[in-house]
C-alpha cells in the first residue's frame, strides 16, 4: 500500500496480493468448514450409534419379546368332534374332509377382479359373497385366509386350481366338517352343527372360550347341541415358527388335542327307518321308547330337513324353501308339536275313574250316541252315531266310547282327573335330553284361572275326558305316557343318549288295586286284537300282543250338532290321526306314539306306522319274536356305515 | 504442493514404487478405492442374507457395482476443469428433463419420476440432479468472493430450489429434500455465516408445521403421522417402522448371526434388501457389524474431506466437500429412518442397499473426487 498522502489507487502488485490474501482467506474458510463437517459427521455418527445402543441394549428385552411374538405363533388345533352312533354303533354323524375356497386379501392385487373371475368359474351366490365381505371388514391378522366358499366339488377344485395362477392369494384349504350320512332321517333328533358365531362366543366363559379357540363349528340343535361339551373335546396347541405370511416354518412344540367323545344313542337305525318309511309322505311324528330303560328307539318327525345343508351355512334360497314349505320341515313335531290327545288318553281316564271309585269293570251305562250335561240342554256327541248301546269300561276302551267317559268324568271331577293324569307326565316336560321340548297342557281349575282368567265349567270336564278341549300333548309325551303305562306306573325319563344320566323326582303311580293295570292292558289289547277293536286292522298277523289305543284330534272345533263330512273338508282341515301302544302287552319292550297330521283315522293312518316300528324292534331277521331279554341284533351288523 | 510433497504425506505402505505410480497414473486414489471396496464387499455379504440367500441378487448387484466402477474410472480420467466446464450444461439438461418428466413422464406408484427414452430405457432425471445441483452451485462460486454475499447466496438458493421444487411436484419429496441438502452443503462449505444458518434452521422449524398442513400430499402426511406414532396403525403404515425397530433391537449387541435374523428371514421386515437393509445388518451382526460399517463410512468420508481439503481450485474443493457431505446425509437419513428417528423416506443405504441408479450416481461422484485428487499436480 502507498503512503497516506498518495492517491489510493492500488497497483497491479497490490491487486495480486489482495487476491492472494483473499484466496488464502477463502481457503481458510473452506478448510474450517471442512473441519466443522468432520466434527458434524462424527457427532451425528455417535448419535446414531447411541440410538442403536438404546435399541439393542436398553430396549433389547422388549424387542426380543416382540420378535418372538412375531416369530412364534401359538396355534390352536381343533379337536376332532366325537361321532354320534346308534345303539349298534352305526355312524349317524361323522367328520369328513371338505375343501373350501379361501382368499388371502394381502396377496391379492385386485380383489374385485378376482371375485368376479371366480364367480364366472364356480358358483358363488350373493349370500356367500356378503358373508365374505363381512368377514373382510372385521379386524383380522394380516395374511389370515378368509373363507369364500365351502364344499367345493372335485370339478370345482380342478377349475380353480387351473386358474389359480391368475390370482395369487386364492387358495383351496381342507378342513373337517360334520357329515350326516342319513340326511333328513335323523334331522330332528340329532340336529346339526354350523359355524360358530359371535353370539356363541360372547356367551362363553374364559375357559370355554380358550377351548374353542380353534373350533369352527358349534352344535346348534338336537343331540349336537345337547351334548356339545362332550362331543367337542379339548383343544390342542401348536407352537410354531411362522413367517409374516403365517406360513409355518417349523413346529417348536405341540400339545395334541383330545378328541371329543363319541356318543352312543339308544336310537336304532332300523326302527327309525321302519317308522320313517311307514309314515311315507305324510306329515307326522312317531316316538318309540323302550319302557325298560327309557331309551328312545325312534324319534321321527316328518318332513325332516337335510342337516348337511346347514353345516357350512345354508344358502338363502335353501333356507327360504324350508321356511316357505307349507309342510314346515323345520318344525319338530315330535318335540314341539302340541296336539289334542283325543281318545289316546282313555286308558288313563279309565284308570282315573277306577281309582276315584266312580266306576268298576262291571258297571254299565246306556249310550244313545250323545250325552246331555245334567241340568242343561247342552249335548256332547259320541263319535258313533246312534251310540254303542250298553257299555262297560272294557267295551268303552275297545270301541272308544265317548259317552262312557263323559259320564265318568263328571262323577270324578276335573281335580282328580288332572292329578291322576299328571302321573303320566302330561302337562309337563318329559325331561328328555333334547332342548326345546314343549310341555303341552293338562287342564285344571288353576290352569284355566291363570291362563284363561276364567273359572272351570262342567263342559270343560266333559271335553277333557276324551282328550279334547284345552288339553294338548306332544307326541313325545304320549309315548312317555305309554311307557309309564307299560311299566305300570313306574317313572323314568326318556333319553336319547346312552350316557344320559337323567333321573326323575316324579312319584310312581301306585294304584289302590294293582289288578286294574292288568285289566286295562287286556282292554287295550282288544283294541288291536278284539273283534270290535278300533285298530284291529293293524294287529293282523302280529306275532305278539299289542296293547294300544287309537285317537283323533280335531284340527277344527265344530259345533257339536254340525255333522261333518270328511270329504268336504280340505285335506289340511281333517282330523289328526293318533295311535299309542306298547308291546308285547304282557312283557312290554316298546312303547310307541304316532301322530299323522290330517290322517283322520287313528286305526287306519297311525296304527300301521306303530306296527312297523314295533315289528322292527321286536322281531328277529326271520320275522319271529326275538328273545327280549337280550339286546336286539342289528339287521346289518354293528359299525355299518351307509 | 509438488508431487514429492504429495508422496511424503501418503501412508507408507502406499508409497512403494510401482504401486503408487500405477494407481496415480490411472487416476485412482487407492485409500478411497479400498474404503469403497470394503463397504461394497460388506454390503454384498449383508445382501446375500437380506435377499433370502439369493446368489442371483448378489450377482445383479455386483453387475451394478461394475458399471458404477467403469463410470468412476472414466470420470476419474477427466481433469476437474472438464466437470467445471460441463456443470452448467449438465444442470441445464437435467432441468429440461425434469420439466419433461412432469409433462410426459411415466407414472409408477402414484408419482411421475421416470422418463422413458427410446433406446436407453427408463431413466430418473432426479438422480442426475444429485450431482448436477451441487456441481452448478460449486461452479457458481468458483470465482466469487467468499463468504458469499447476500446476492450470491440468493442466486445459489435459486439454483438449488428450482430443480428441488420440480422434483417435489412429481411428487418425490424425499429426493427433493436430499437434492436441496446436496446444494445447501456447498453453501455451507462456501462459508455461509453461522447466523444465516441459525436463522434458516429456525425458519425451517416454523415452516415445518405449515408445510404439513398446506403443502404435503395425503400420503406424505400419513408418513409423518406414522413416524410420530407408529403404534397407531401397527398392521398398516406403522408396520415398517415397528418391524425394523424390532429387528434392530432384538439383534442385541452381538446380533443373531448371519442368516439367522428372524425378522429378516421370516419376512417380517419389509424392503429388507433395499431401503431397510440396515435393519438386517443390525439384527444379524449386532452393534459390532454396525460399528464396522460406520468405521468404513467414516474412513471414506474422512478421505473425501481430506481430498477436498487439499484440492487446488475452489470448484473442486467445494464440489468434493459437497459430495462427501451429501454421501453422509444419505447415511444419516437412511439409518435415522430405519431406526425410527426420522420419517420413512425412500433413501437407500449408500453402497449397501440393493438398487440401480443410486449406486452409479454415488460412484460417479467418487470418480470425480478421484479426478480432483489425482490431477492436482498438473495444475498450477
Amino acid at each position: 500500500m502507498a503512503g497516506a498522502f498518495s492517491p489510493a489507487i492500488p497497483t497491479i502488485d497490490d491487486l495480486t496480493a489482495m487476491r492472494l490474501r483473499d484466496r488464502q482467506r477463502e481457503s481458510q474458510i473452506i478448510q474450517m468448514r471442512l473441519v466443522w463437517t468432520l466434527v458434524f459427521v462424527v457427532i451425528v455418527l455417535a448419535a446414531l450409534v447411541s440410538r442403536i445402543v438404546w435399541l439393542q441394549w436398553a430396549q433389547h428385552d422388549r424387542f426380543r419379546a416382540l420378535a418372538d411374538q412375531n416369530r412364534v405363533q401359538t396355534q390352536p388345533i381343533a379337536p376332532p368332534r366325537g361321532l354320534i352312533l346308534d345303539r349298534h354303533g352305526r355312524i349317524l354323524a361323522d367328520n369328513q374332509p371338505d375343501f373350501s375356497l379361501v382368499v388371502i386379501p394381502e396377496q391379492l392385487r385386485d380383489m374385485e377382479a378376482a371375485l368376479s373371475g371366480l364367480r364366472e368359474l364356480i358358483d358363488i351366490d350373493e349370500d356367500q359373497l356378503e358373508r365374505f365381505r363381512a368377514q373382510l371388514s372385521q379386524r383380522r391378522r394380516p395374511w389370515e385366509p378368509v373363507p369364500l366358499r365351502s364344499r367345493l366339488t372335485a370339478e370345482e377344485i380342478a377349475l380353480v386350481a387351473e386358474a389359480r395362477h391368475e390370482w395369487p392369494g386364492v387358495r383351496i384349504e381342507a378342513e373337517a366338517i360334520r357329515h350326516y350320512p342319513y340326511g333328513e332321517l335323523f334331522s330332528h333328533v340329532i340336529g346339526y352343527v354350523n359355524r360358530i358365531n359371535a353370539q356363541d362366543i360372547s356367551a362363553m366363559d374364559e375357559a370355554t372360550l380358550a377351548n374353542y379357540s380353534g373350533t369352527n363349528f358349534y352344535g346348534r340343535a338336537g343331540i349336537e347341541r345337547q351334548y356339545e361339551s362332550i362331543l367337542h373335546g379339548t383343544v390342542g396347541y401348536r407352537k410354531a415358527e411362522t413367517n409374516a405370511r403365517g406360513r409355518v416354518q417349523q413346529v417348536l412344540d405341540e400339545t395334541p388335542p383330545i378328541a371329543g367323545e363319541d356318543i352312543s344313542l339308544f336310537l336304532d337305525l332300523d326302527v327309525q327307518r321302519a317308522g320313517w318309511n311307514a309314515l311315507g309322505g305324510r306329515r307326522g311324528a312317531a316316538i318309540a321308547i323302550d319302557p325298560r330303560d327309557g331309551g328312545v328307539l325312534a324319534f321321527i318327525s316328518r318332513p325332516g330337513f337335510d342337516p348337511n345343508l346347514f353345516v357350512t351355512g345354508i344358502s338363502l334360497s335353501d333356507y327360504g324353501a324350508y321356511r316357505e314349505d307349507p309342510d314346515r320341515p323345520l318344525f319338530n313335531r315330535a318335540l314341539q308339536g302340541q296336539y289334542p290327545p283325543g281318545s289316546t288318553i282313555k286308558s288313563m281316564m279309565g284308570l282315573a275313574a277306577l281309582e276315584a271309585g266312580v266306576t268298576d269293570w262291571q258297571r254299565t251305562i246306556q249310550d244313545p250316541g250323545f250325552f246331555r250335561l245334567p241340568g242343561t240342554e247342552r249335548v256332547f256327541r259320541d263319535w258313533k252315531r246312534g251310540g254303542h248301546g250298553k257299555v262297560d269300561l272294557h267295551k268303552a276302551i275297545v270301541e272308544s266310547c265317548d259317552t262312557y267317559f263323559y259320564d265318568a268324568s263328571l262323577k270324578m271331577g276335573i281335580d282328580h282327573m288332572s292329578d291322576f293324569l299328571s302321573y303320566f307326565n302330561l302337562g309337563r316336560r318329559t325331561g328328555i335330553d333334547l332342548q326345546g321340548e314343549l310341555a303341552g297342557i293338562l287342564p285344571s281349575r288353576e290352569w284355566k284361572q291363570s291362563a284363561r282368567r276364567s273359572s272351570w265349567f262342567h263342559g270343560d270336564t266333559v271335553n277333557t275326558s276324551i282328550g279334547q278341549g284345552y288339553m294338548l300333548t306332544t307326541p313325545l309325551q304320549l309315548a312317555q305316557a305309554m311307557a309309564i303305562s307299560a311299566r305300570r306306573g313306574k317313572q323314568h325319563p326318556p333319553q336319547v343318549a346312552m350316557a344320559a344320566t337323567a333321573t326323575t323326582e316324579d312319584k310312581d303311580l301306585i294304584l289302590k288295586d294293582p289288578n286294574n293295570w292288568q285289566l286295562m292292558e287286556a282292554a287295550l289289547t282288544d283294541v288291536i286284537h278284539g273283534a270290535h277293536g278300533t285298530a284291529r286292522a293293524a294287529g293282523r298277523g302280529a306275532k305278539y300282543k299289542i296293547a294300544g289305543k287309537t285317537g283323533t284330534a280335531q284340527v277344527f272345533s265344530l259345533a257339536s250338532d254340525v255333522e261333518y263330512k270328511d270329504l268336504d273338508v280340505s285335506e289340511r282341515l281333517r282330523d289328526h290321526a293318533l295311535f299309542v301302544a306298547f308291546a308285547p302287552a304282557d312283557n312290554p319292550a316298546i312303547a310307541v306314539a304316532v301322530l299323522v297330521e290330517n290322517g283322520e283315522s287313528g286305526g287306519r293312518a297311525a296304527a300301521p306306522v306303530a306296527r312297523a316300528i314295533m315289528d322292527a324292534w321286536l322281531l328277529d331277521g326271520k320275522g319271529n319274536l326275538r328273545d327280549l331279554s337280550k339286546p336286539r341284533l342289528s339287521s346289518t351288523g354293528g359299525g355299518e356305515s351307509p | 504442493m509438488s508431487n514429492h510433497e504429495y508422496l511424503r504425506q501418503l501412508p507408507s505402505h502406499q508409497r512403494g514404487p510401482g504401486n503408487l505410480d500405477l494407481a496415480f497414473r490411472l487416476h485412482i486414489d487407492m485409500p478411497l478405492l479400498a474404503g469403497l471396496l470394503a463397504i461394497m464387499g460388506f454390503g454384498l455379504f449383508v445382501l446375500y442374507s437380506a435377499g433370502g440367500e439369493s446368489m442371483d441378487l448378489v450377482l445383479r448387484q455386483l453387475t451394478r457395482f461394475l458399471v458404477g466402477f467403469i463410470v468412476l474410472f472414466v470420470l476419474a480420467q477427466l481433469p476437474p476443469r472438464t466437470f467445471r466446464f460441463w456443470s452448467p450444461v449438465l444442470y441445464g439438461i437435467g432441468l429440461l428433463m425434469l420439466i419433461l418428466v412432469l409433462v410426459i413422464g411415466t407414472e409408477a406408484k402414484g408419482a411421475q419420476r421416470w422418463l422413458s427414452l427410446p433406446g436407453i430405457g427408463r431413466f430418473q432425471p432426479s438422480e442426475m440432479m444429485k450431482i448436477a445441483v451441487p456441481a452448478l452451485v460449486a461452479w457458481f462460486f468458483r470465482d466469487r468472493a467468499l463468504p458469499p454475499s447476500m446476492g450470491d447466496t440468493f442466486v445459489a438458493l435459486m439454483i438449488i430450489l428450482v430443480p428441488a421444487m420440480l422434483i417435489g411436484r412429481q411428487p418425490d419429496l424425499g429426493t427433493a429434500l436430499l437434492i436441496s441438502m446436496s446444494g445447501l452443503v456447498i453453501l455451507f462449505m462456501a462459508g455461509l455465516s453461522w447466523r444465516v444458518i441459525g436463522a434458516s434452521v429456525a425458519g425451517a422449524a416454523i415452516a415445518a408445521p405449515l408445510m404439513y398442513f398446506y403443502v404435503l400430499h395425503d400420503y406424505q402426511r400419513r408418513r409423518v403421522d406414522t413416524f410420530l406414532n407408529p403404534e397407531a396403525d401397527p398392521l398398516g403404515a406403522g408396520w415398517n417402522i415397528i418391524q425394523s425397530k424390532t429387528a434392530i433391537g432384538s439383534g442385541g449387541i452381538q446380533g443373531k448371526g448371519w442368516l439367522n435374523g428372524t425378522q429378516s428371514q421370516l419376512d417380517f421386515l419389509p424392503e429388507s434388501h433395499t431401503d431397510f437393509i440396515f435393519a438386517v445388518l443390525s439384527e444379524e451382526l449386532g452393534l459390532l457389524g454396525i460399528l464396522l460399517l460406520f468405521a468404513l463410512y467414516l474412513f471414506v468420508i474422512g478421505r473425501c474431506l481430506w481430498i477436498s481439503y487439499h484440492a487446488q481450485d475452489l470448484f473442486s474443493r467445494l464440489f468434493g466437500a459437497g459430495l462427501a457431505l451429501t454421501f453422509f446425509i444419505y447415511i444419516l437419513v437412511n439409518v435415522g429412518m430405519v431406526s425410527g428417528l426420522l420419517p420413512v423416506v425412500g433413501v437407500p443405504l449408500p453402497l449397501i442397499s440393493y438398487g440401480g441408479t443410486s449406486i452409479v450416481t454415488l460412484l460417479a461422484g467418487f470418480g470425480i473426487l478421484m479426478s480432483v485428487h489425482t490431477h492436482r499436480r498438473l495444475m498450477g
